[in-house]
């Protein structure tokens, strides 16, 4: 195995690890706030997968709610409350989705493909609004999932959902590295740089945009689908342009460089909402905003490139100091 | 090198841009292994047969045959797979990325399929990039950024790109423009060794006549979107015809048939 493939995998699992462990110690309201940032990061990481393609999606709440109803009517209607399976099924129904309205769109840019991708978030709002037979604009509750077969009680759900997101995020991440590493990672960053050069060296700049739009999409059937089980409830609120501008939000909060920076910022945003909502209720919005602005302002390369400064420090400096002894000990 | 082969037919290729007249029949044929240039005043219609041929723009009508197969309605990207790669007279990179990593794009884009698990930068992949650099004396700049490279290095980097996939015709757009006098010939230079061991058909595009004598077989003339000379370099170049509207050899270049085309307007 390549040595930065096995850097990858083993980042991956000590990640989760630790993750898992500290799961134990987080009081229960934390835990929550965590899947669910969890979630939105998974949203997130498929935004960043389609940034580093040049294209960013406004309307990845389509997928994000597609995810959470393919779940949620899967647990009311069929009865099948098995955590993992929801999870599949929300991933690949999004997954789905996106192979199919991917071709649609791949072949717009900039403004035009952002502004579809919301239309049609907004086209699927307005039809679940009015599609009384599952819940209209109230929604519907789900029931609490199962985990092969355990049903965990009221105390120990929230920490056995936080498990499995772990695992799916940590999954998530580590495949998504992988891809951004590969040749065919490196080819979407070619594709944002200069498509008609992609195109004269015999690559297809259709192809690369259709598979990040479907891969997007899966990720966030899958954050749509575990955020559905976190709250337990779902609501076509999930489609809203709104919270498909929080997934935005999230994403140049992280940047494109690590995969690890989508779930660091979806955290920033879930804790400054949940603290504002508290000590400075109606404004946290406002506080949202200034972050938005500092982190554009002081930070363009997003959280993800304080990681990979703080990463790339040590072996450089190493490097550039010899360098410089060196260059004393010549003369 | 030339051989009998032909492997590259324009047929009655006519292309018009509303009253401007960018290709009117043209007819030619390119021997496998030929080097071939073209010239022509600016709007002669040089580039609009190179864009014809390389798939970016479809001809009003005629036909182009590459290796007796019809290749006319196919994209640039079909006829890139198919063995006809371009360079560009302004470089055509991927600024932010370092010299190494746009050759390995051109070798990835090259790959009929690549891994989505497997690192881009496989030792085999780097190699085969390094080796690429090296021959078109690139080395030096592997790891800095093509924004931050000099215009010649560019110019290389573009073609050395393009030839990454081994295609069977190579399409040089002004391979020397943007380079100062004295660096066009070690740069014509460089990019003749590094074709030498491929049995590669050149078609380029050049203004400076001493390159054209020097680097080519043959010589098309381009003139109001019509070929007016095609032969050897130096029959092309004494032509009356050639030397009046194209390399201005005959006293200032005036247009007689301007009356047509104005009468067209």
């Amino acid at each position: 195995m390549h040595a930065s493939t096995r850097r990858t995998y083993l980042s991956g699992l000590i990640l989760a690890a630790a993750l898992l462990v500290v799961g134990f110690l987080l009081p229960a309201w934390l835990l929550f706030t965590v899947t669910k940032a969890i979630g939105y990061g998974l949203v997130a990481l498929g935004i960043i997968t389609l940034m580093r393609g040049g294209l960013v999606s406004f309307g990845q709440g389509l997928v994000y709610c597609i995810g959470a109803y393919a779940a949620g009517l899967l647990a009311t209607r069929i009865g099948v409350t098995e955590a993992p399976l929801l999870l599949l099924v929300g991933m690949v129904a999004s997954g789905l989705v996106g192979l199919l309205v991917g071709p649609l769109i791949a072949r717009y840019r900039g403004i035009f493909f952002a502004m579809l991708t919301v239309a049609l978030s907004m086209v699927l709002y307005g039809i679940l609004v009015k599609m009384n037979a599952i819940g209209g604009s109230d929604g519907f509750t789900l029931p609490e999932p199962t985990f092969f077969g355990w049903q965990p009680d009221v105390g120990t759900s929230d920490l056995a959902l936080y498990v499995t997101a772990v695992i799916v995020a940590c999954a998530a991440a580590t495949a998504c590295r992988l891809y951004y590493d590969s040749m065919a990672g490196m080819m979407a960053l070619a594709v944002r740089e200069n498509e008609l050069r992609v195109e004269y060296l015999g690559s297809s700049v259709f192809n690369v945009t259709v598979r990040n739009f479907a891969i997007a999409a899966a990720l966030g059937g899958l954050g749509g689908s575990l955020n559905a089980m976190a709250l337990g409830h779902i609501d076509p609120l999930f489609s809203f342009w709104t919270t498909s501008g929080e997934f935005v939000f999230i994403s140049v909060l992280a940047g494109h460089l690590s995969v690890g920076a989508v779930f660091v910022s979806a955290l920033i945003l879930e804790l400054v909402r949940s603290f504002s909502n508290r000590y400075f209720p109606e404004t946290w919005q406002m506080i949202i905003g200034i972050f938005l602005i500092a982190t554009i302002i002081f930070l363009p390369g997003g959280v993800g490139s304080l990681f990979q400064r703080v990463l790339k420090r040590g072996p450089a400096a190493g490097r550039g100091e010899s360098a410089e002894n060196e260059g004393r000990a010549a003369p | 090198m030339t051989s009998d082969t032909v492997i590259l037919e324009a047929r009655d290729l006519q292309k018009r841009f509303g009253a401007v007249v960018a290709a009117q029949d043209i007819n030619v044929k390119v021997a496998s292994g030929e080097k071939l240039s073209l010239i022509g005043a600016n709007g002669a219609g040089k580039t609009t047969f190179m864009n014809m041929v390389t798939g970016y723009l479809k001809p009003d009508s005629g036909a182009i045959l590459l290796e007796g197969g019809d290749v006319t309605k196919l994209n640039p990207r079909q006829i890139t797979q198919r063995g006809v790669c371009r360079s560009f007279q302004i470089p055509q990179l991927y600024e932010p990325m370092t010299a190494l990593e746009n050759v390995m794009v051109a070798i990835g884009a090259s790959g009929r399929r690549f891994s989505f698990f497997q690192p881009a930068d496989l030792n085999e992949t780097v190699e085969q990039a390094r080796a690429m650099l090296k021959r078109f004396a690139l080395d030096p700049y592997a790891h800095r950024p093509v924004s931050e490279l000099p215009g010649g290095v560019r110019k290389l980097l573009d073609i050395a790109m393009a030839l990454v996939r081994n295609p069977k015709i190579l399409l040089l757009d002004e391979p020397t423009s943007g380079v100062s006098v004295d660096e066009k010939f070690p740069l014509m230079e460089t990019v003749m060794e590094a074709l030498a061991a491929e049995a590669v058909t050149v078609i380029f595009v050049e203004h400076d006549m001493d390159i054209v004598t020097r680097y080519s077989d043959r010589v098309l003339a381009f003139y109001q979107g019509q070929v007016i000379a095609d032969d050897d370099p130096s029959e092309v170049l004494s032509d009356p015809a050639v030397q009046k509207y194209v390399t201005g050899t005959a006293g200032p270049a005036t247009a007689p048939a301007g009356a047509e085309k104005e009468a067209e307007a």
